[in-house]
């Protein structure tokens, strides 16, 4: 595994409110980037990777979102071909809606479709799961036996527009479980707490900012 | 293929300090819980629990403490429980690096702090944990208690953690005061039971004494299986757990050489 860095790419870790972040900003350094933890939209802008995370209800993370703007300057980005990296509800806000709890709530909507509940026997889906690659680049050297973790009720269904790979996972029902499409990456599991795995998932993107 | 059974080691943490002895090869310092939570890490561990057992608040801050430096070597989701009483309690521990919190006593006293906290942080940050003793004037036969089992609540088991859930837990760490330090194997009653009554995750914990314990705990409709002395004194290794619950047909994450 890539060492420590201070000299990768220059990533931001969009902090609007969503819970703790220090997992993730850890992890994005061990494996490879240089990492700034800030609110501010102009480094946002300007960073050659920008990661957008996401704990808990849709709803509560599109408010943090739009209040802090980020939403704005995830479209340009994506818009101008530069990195945007989603993890958890941040993957999930960048699909058109979310419905929970029977309320539905417009996404960043980069990506159509729905995020709503899973049919499964057991929720929330709690663990390590496999994920179908689908061809996307964030799965470069990691067999389809490797397990990611996953901690979701709500997932994201649908048609994907012509340019997006998908990689599906399966509980209950099929979801999309990671996206690819133009300069935007997520992944619903969680990255930076799935071990080795997630790690060298994390280094696949920072190795191509 | 489906979620991976979960094999989880449980650490006693008192003022940043692990309390039980742990037979580890090769640590520096074996009473550091962040150094066992990396070594459980490497040995294939699915999640960690540490439950804090530090009695005075002075010494929590220790905890907090562990729980930063942990999540930012072991890369695998850490569940804090012990002395868990409010929402302000379950903000510090998450934003000291928790990915899930406990919570026992204080939800017995309290029922709405569960929807409080659920409300807030959402219930997959939610583990409700319930220790379990056997009474035969309850309805389902089991009794949840507090303190270890010493004091009793009154409160059917089942009935309760199908409160717990409706409430908004996320999860049921299912421990057995009974089977708990026997090493004659998890409680599959009670485990069948609570799966019955519950449709989010069941962590089975309290009776493992054996590799072949396992198998039986999911068959009965465990998700996950939290054990703490076999792990610490070597008896039986996480990789052995795993082999055993694979060859029962039970999927499970294999470790990968870092």
């Amino acid at each position: 595994m890539t060492a420590d860095s201070t000299a990768g790419p220059d990533v931001v870790l969009f902090d609007y409110g969503s819970g703790n972040l220090r997992s993730a900003h850890r992890a994005l350094e061990r494996a490879g980037a240089k990492v700034t933890l800030t609110d501010d939209l102009d480094r946002a802008e300007g960073c050659e990777g920008l990661v957008l995370p996401g704990v808990g209800a849709f709803a509560a993370c599109m408010k943090g979102i739009a209040e802090s703007g980020v939403d704005r300057v995830v479209r340009e980005r994506f818009g101008a071909d530069r990195p945007v990296f989603g993890i958890c509800v941040g993957h999930q806000v960048m699909f058109s809606s979310g419905t929970e709890h029977g309320v539905t709530v417009p996404g960043i909507g980069i990506l159509p479709g729905s995020v709503d509940a899973l049919r499964a026997p057991r929720l929330p889906h709690m663990g390590w799961n496999t994920v179908e690659p689908g061809g996307l680049d964030l799965f470069d050297g990691l067999g389809t036996g490797e397990r990611y973790y996953f901690v979701h009720t709500y997932g994201a269904k649908g048609t994907l527009p012509d340019g997006a790979r998908a990689a599906i996972a399966r509980h209950g029902e099929d979801f999309i479980a990671a996206v690819e499409y133009g300069s935007l990456s997520s992944t619903q599991f969680h990255p930076e707490k799935s071990g080795d795995a997630g790690a060298r998932l994390l280094a696949n993107w920072i190795e191509r900012l | 293929m489906s979620v991976a059974v979960r094999v989880i080691p449980c650490l006693d943490v008192d003022q940043g300090r692990v309390v039980k002895g742990v037979n580890f090869s090769g640590l520096v310092d074996a009473g550091d819980p962040v150094e066992l939570a990396r070594a459980y890490d490497h040995a294939g561990a699915d999640e960690l629990t540490f439950l804090d057992v530090t009695a005075s608040s002075a010494g929590r801050e220790t905890t907090f403490d562990v729980v930063r430096r942990c999540a930012e070597q072991v890369f695998i989701p850490l569940t804090v429980g012990g002395g868990v009483r409010t929402v302000d309690d379950v903000d510090r521990l998450l934003r000291a690096g928790a990915d899930k919190v406990g919570v026992n006593t204080a939800a017995i006293a309290r029922p709405e702090v569960i929807a409080e906290i659920a409300d807030r942080f959402g219930n997959q940050v939610l583990v409700l944990s319930a220790d379990v003793a056997d009474r035969a004037e309850t309805p389902s036969g089991w009794e949840v208690t507090t303190h270890g089992g010493r004091r009793r609540t009154g409160i059917d088991a089942i009935e309760w953690i199908e409160r717990a859930a409706d409430l908004g837990a996320g999860e049921i760490l299912l421990n057995s005061i009974a089977g708990d330090g026997t090493k004659a194997g998890f409680d599959l009653p009670l485990i069948r039971s609570a799966r019955e009554a519950v449709s989010v995750p069941v962590i089975a914990s309290g009776g493992a004494g054996k590799a072949a314990d396992f198998p039986p705990a999911v068959d009965a409709g465990a998700d996950a299986l939290l054990a703490a002395s076999i792990f610490h004194f070597g008896e039986v290794s996480i990789g052995e757990v795993k082999s055993e619950l694979s060859a029962a047909g039970h999927p499970v994450r294999t470790a990968v050489d870092g």
